[in-house]
């Protein structure tokens, strides 16, 4: 006897033709339920491979699978189990053009499980334009959400605005640091960068030395006649002991702030001559990934060195680095599973904040911070897929009274662990699924065209292939099939000024941007600010809002910055309608450092580990966890005032139950 | 088996790279408890395999799996663990296939098969385990059980689940349990006691609070019915249904209860499934039982008090035995809402941009602190002047 629940949803279901975007932690989860539930055809896309820390709970992946396509091998384990169904899968990224709207049209439902902002608002995107419905989720620990997008029925997913990347100025970065974030950003981002990366690549790094009256231009060059350890001293007193000292003669800085120390090699581990270049640590070496936690016998991730340990593994990474990585050394990406980059970064991290003050950290945690590692369980996976195909289900019914939102909690909330929602109307304010058009706030005299394309219209709008039009003048186009005189004026236009392209862009332009593989059309409006960066270009700060009515403003804050404390000011400005992002980046002059890539926070994917990209992500989940608590306390003291409300009684809070109270 | 869990003190660096992620969740020492604990489940079915599923990957000690029906073609509806190849599940028990398949999922975890019919289960013999799972069973087998895990001197948590068609219902048991839950950020601890399943299913009816999910009742009435009938679990069908709604009605004049409080309709649907379990319910029944038993083990967070309930069909969600029906928002509502000015720096919200920050269009809004989103869920109803945020 089927049953009823079943019975009316067996027929659509098994003539659907589903859309998986994902096949990471949430997409295991929905493939192995989408299958179980009666879906027979079924494609899904995944660009990732297999690795290790996905084990845990990609369930479908073993570890002899580690390397191989995720969209392959998740198809290959759910036949095993459904032989009679049809799974197509393809290792590709989503935002390939191959995945066009007609691509998308021949579905009847999409379902994302993604974990970046980015392929989200793509496939969002794509489902408009396609008319396809789509059903979206994401996990970060316990937490998780689904929701249901339908063009013209509900809020599509870029109703909302998205906390987008922010950035950390430079300052705090190189200069001010006052949270063990900041120092990761600086070890990871500048310091190794310079190190180990492409050596044209702009850097904030203070490279010049009075020391010694060496008019030396960049005492990162290591001399002809230096050895390993005595360089890998040599960077170590520079940057942590000579550029505090410069940094320390700025007075102004330190009045409101705690002084740091600098700290040179010969205090920290005063009892240990350069060494020799020792050939009893390199038989701990041999194998193919060095380790200096391994040469100097440190086991355990959890532990947090002192400064003397830390001082060590600084040395040992950075010798290791040049001596059994040399190929590798100018071209190197930080990198969060490659070990001796991880423990470089650690040390060099944690020997900043103790001279800032800062509590260190242990690698496990600076592996976290620095790689922007998800917190990621099954169990929160499996209950969001569950939730996914219920929501399919019934948009395959076309029950659109009975879609809902739900949220995942961590604990009973109001006596709930999930949170159903009833889902919102599109937001006809929206430039993405109605036709509002945004305006943005610049100095047009200041501002190149480059700059508008890659801070805001790829940056912000999340365009992958856009096209630029001034009223009928076409000024910018992206994409290959250019001809070559067109390919060179594109490129000509990208470096004028605002003001000073082929049709000028002053105050009250209206500009017409486009990205016909998305099929996605929206206008800008300009407003022309008289804001200047000719005082302190060096430490100007992009940063663009989406505000209120998705409007958005384009702004250079260079002035305040001395004073400017992320601490107290987290956005600097007042903003309107808009969350704080929290996502953080260096922005240094000019050259946008992006460290972050465009996911958005509140994406709260379980399968985000990938992209080392995602700064603050976990600062972020602590915070929510550390401010869910305190809602917990709050609600909990709302239950006798809302005791009438009588959704909030417990059988354990039953008065004829006198010995099961409760005990707290 | 025994699975004597010989745990080491400290996590193997194979352990640490596979648990990593999880381990940022709840820590190297749950870890460790995880990777001490022992658990029973008695009974597989679509659920159980996706509660199974769970706690082997996140690296109990060890799970024993107790089920000697063999395994017939029904099960492989819903069940995932069983290869579509009779001459692999032929003449096999559920316990034995289940048991196979999730071996691979994690070899870090012992998986066993435990002999055995749950309604003969010694308290003795429980004194291997530390967490009890009973699904499929009489309400006889499960009250039995609870027994005997309360007589025990050894601490063991005693869980039930059951799911038909897209209900479901998760019973727990942890009798004293002292957990940390942060508050504030400060870790503190907490201590909570509960009933036995045989005392929260006597509680009188009136007594319970007026919106108690119709879930329960109608639960209630199933299990008394395969009680009175000598049938063992789920044998009930729809030929049943006169004789189920003449009990209710014995059962609601008995307990002075509105006979339309426990739906015919609701009946029907619980008949018709038998041990049919819709296969997004199971998933989502598995995760939260997975969640509840890392939270028993860790005496890390609030745990579920006693009762849990899920209703697909009905999209209401709900845990303790009262039906919440007032979060889901309407639009007007939201739309109508006030602006809100934030709060003392740290304090506050951080615009955690859930659907609900739709709310704050269209007024000014100056963000110094943090959202969150369940402030903003809070904040959606008008009568929870969460945080003293509201104006
Ligand atoms: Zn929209």
């Amino acid at each position: 006897m089927a049953s009823s629940a079943a019975a009316s949803s067996e027929e659509a279901v098994k003539a659907a033709k589903v859309l998986m975007v994902g096949a990471g932690g949430i997409g295991c989860e929905l493939l192995k339920t989408l299958a179980l539930s009666g879906f027979r055809d079924i494609h899904i896309i995944d660009l990732d491979t297999i690795e290790v820390s996905n084990l845990n709970r990609q369930f479908l992946f073993r570890q002899s699978h580690v390397g191989q396509s995720k969209a392959h091998v998740a198809r290959d384990a759910v036949l095993k189990f459904r032989p009679n169904i049809n799974i197509t899968s393809y290792h590709a990224n989503v935002k390939d053009t191959q995945f066009n709207v007609e691509f998308f049209k021949q579905f009847n439902v999409v379902l994302n499980g993604l974990d970046n902002l980015d392929a989200r608002r793509h496939v969002n995107r794509l489902c408009l334009a396609a008319e396809v419905p789509l059903v979206e989720s994401g996990t970060t620990g316990f937490l998780g959400q689904v929701t249901v997008h339908v063009k013209g029925k509900t809020e599509c997913y870029e109703c909302e605005p998205k906390p987008v990347p922010k950035s950390y100025p430079v300052c705090t970065i190189t200069s001010t640091p006052s949270k063990f974030v900041h120092c990761i950003v600086w070890a990871k981002e500048l310091l190794f960068a310079k190190l180990f990366g492409d050596k044209n690549q702009d850097n904030d790094l203070n490279v010049h030395s009075n020391e010694n009256g060496t008019s030396k231009s960049d005492v990162f060059e290591r001399n002809a006649d230096e050895d390993l350890e005595q360089y890998a001293r040599r960077i170590y007193d520079h940057v942590f002991g000579y550029n505090i000292e410069v940094a320390l003669e700025n007075e102004e800085t330190w009045k409101n702030r705690r002084r740091p120390n600098p700290i040179y090699i010969r205090d920290t581990l005063p009892e240990e001559d350069i060494r020799q270049n020792g050939s009893s640590r390199d038989c701990n070496n041999d194998q193919e990934d060095p380790s200096a936690m391994a040469s100097l016998g440190l086991t355990n991730p959890q532990e947090i060195w002192n400064l003397a340990d830390n001082s060590r593994v600084f040395l040992e990474s950075l010798r290791l680095f040049f001596e059994k990585r040399e190929k590798e050394v100018g071209n190197l990406i930080f990198d969060k599973d490659d070990q001796l980059a991880v423990e470089f970064v650690t040390a060099a991290a944690n020997i900043r904040a103790s001279s800032f003050g800062i509590p260190l950290h242990s690698l496990f945690e600076a592996k976290g911070v620095a790689g922007n590692i998800v917190h990621a369980v099954a169990t929160t996976n499996a209950i969001v897929a569950g939730l996914i195909v219920i929501e399919a289900i019934k948009v395959l019914q076309g029950d659109y009274k009975r879609y809902r939102m739900t949220y995942c909690l961590e604990h009973p909330s109001r006596k709930m662990l999930l949170m159903p929602v009833e889902p919102f109307e599109p937001n006809k304010l929206c430039y993405v699924c109605s036709e509002t058009p945004l305006l943005v706030e610049v100095n047009t005299k200041t501002t190149k065209l480059r700059e508008v394309i890659d801070k805001i219209i790829k940056g912000k709008l999340g365009m992958n292939l856009p096209l630029v039009m001034i009223g009928s003048t076409l000024v910018f186009e992206d994409g290959d099939g250019l001809e070559e005189d067109e390919a060179a004026n594109y490129a000509l236009n990208l470096e004028k000024f605002l003001a000073e392209l082929p049709a000028p862009v002053v105050d009250g332009t209206k500009l017409t941007v486009e990205d016909f593989h998305q099929e996605l059309s929206c206008s800008i409006n300009i407003k022309h600010s008289f804001v200047s960066c000719a005082t302190q270009p060096s430490e100007k700060v992009l940063e663009v809002l989406p505000e209120l009515y998705g409007v958005v403003v384009y702004t250079y804050r260079y002035m305040l910055l001395d004073e400017f404390d992320e601490e107290k000011e987290p956005d600097g400005m007042v903003l309107t309608g808009w969350s704080a992002p929290v996502e953080k980046q260096v922005t240094s002059n000019g050259g946008n450092q992006s460290v972050a890539s465009s996911s958005g926070a509140d994406d709260a994917d379980g399968i985000i580990e990938d992209l080392s990209t995602k700064p603050g992500m976990k600062r972020k989940l602590d915070e929510i966890l550390e401010t869910k608590e305190n809602c917990d306390a709050s609600s909990s003291a709302q239950v006798v005032e809302d005791y009438d409300d009588d959704d909030i009684v417990m059988l354990d809070e039953d008065p004829a139950l006198a010995k099961k109270k409760r005990l707290q | 088996m025994g699975c004597g869990g010989s745990a080491e003190e400290e996590l193997t660096a194979q352990e640490m790279a596979l648990y990593d992620r999880q381990i940022r969740v709840w820590g190297v020492d749950a870890q460790k408890r995880l990777s001490k604990a022992h658990v029973l489940v008695c009974g597989m079915n679509g659920t159980t395999t996706e509660f199974c599923k769970n706690i082997v990957l996140a690296g109990v000690g060890s799970l024993s799996l107790m089920d000697d029906h063999l395994v017939t073609e029904d099960d492989l509806y819903a069940n995932f663990l069983i290869p579509h190849d009779e001459s692999i599940y032929g003449g096999r028990s559920r316990a034995e296939v289940c048991c196979e398949s999730l071996k691979d999922f994690n070899p870090m975890v012992r998986v066993a098969v435990e002999k055995g019919d749950p309604s003969q289960i010694s308290g003795e013999y429980l004194e291997k385990f530390d967490i009890i799972v009973v699904s499929c069973a009489s309400i006889k087998t499960k009250l039995l059980i609870n027994d005997h895990c309360r007589k025990r001197t050894k601490h063991i948590a005693f869980y039930t689940i059951e799911c038909k068609d897209s209900c479901g219902e998760i019973f727990v048991d942890l009798q004293n349990h002292s957990y940390v839950q942060k508050v504030g950020g400060e870790p503190k601890p907490k201590e909570l006691t509960y009933p036995s399943l045989q005392e929260a299913i006597s509680v009188p009816w009136k007594n319970l609070p007026r919106k108690t999910t119709k879930l329960y009742f109608a639960m209630r009435v199933l299990e008394n019915y395969e009680l009175s009938e000598g049938r063992s679990a789920f044998e009930a069908s729809l030929s049943d249904l006169p004789a189920v709604l003449a009990l209710r009605k014995e059962m609601c004049d008995k307990m002075s209860l509105s006979e339309s409080q426990i739906p015919t309709s609701l009946l029907e649907r619980l008949l018709a499934a038998g041990m049919k379990q819709h296969p997004p319910v199971s998933a989502i029944l598995g995760g939260i039982l997975g969640q509840e038993v890392v939270k028993a083990i860790s005496g890390k967070g609030d745990p579920i008090k006693n009762f849990f309930y899920y209703d697909a069909a009905d999209g209401v969600i709900i845990i303790g035995t009262t039906r919440i029906g007032h979060t889901v928002l309407q639009a007007k509502e939201r739309r109508a809402m006030r602006p809100i000015t934030l709060l003392p720096r740290g304090k506050g919200i951080e615009g955690y941009c859930f659907q609900q920050g739709t709310k704050f269009r269209g007024d000014r809004l100056q963000l110094t602190g943090k959202f969150n989103y369940l402030t903003l869920l809070y904040l959606a109803t008008p009568q929870m002047p969460l945080l003293g945020l509201y104006l």
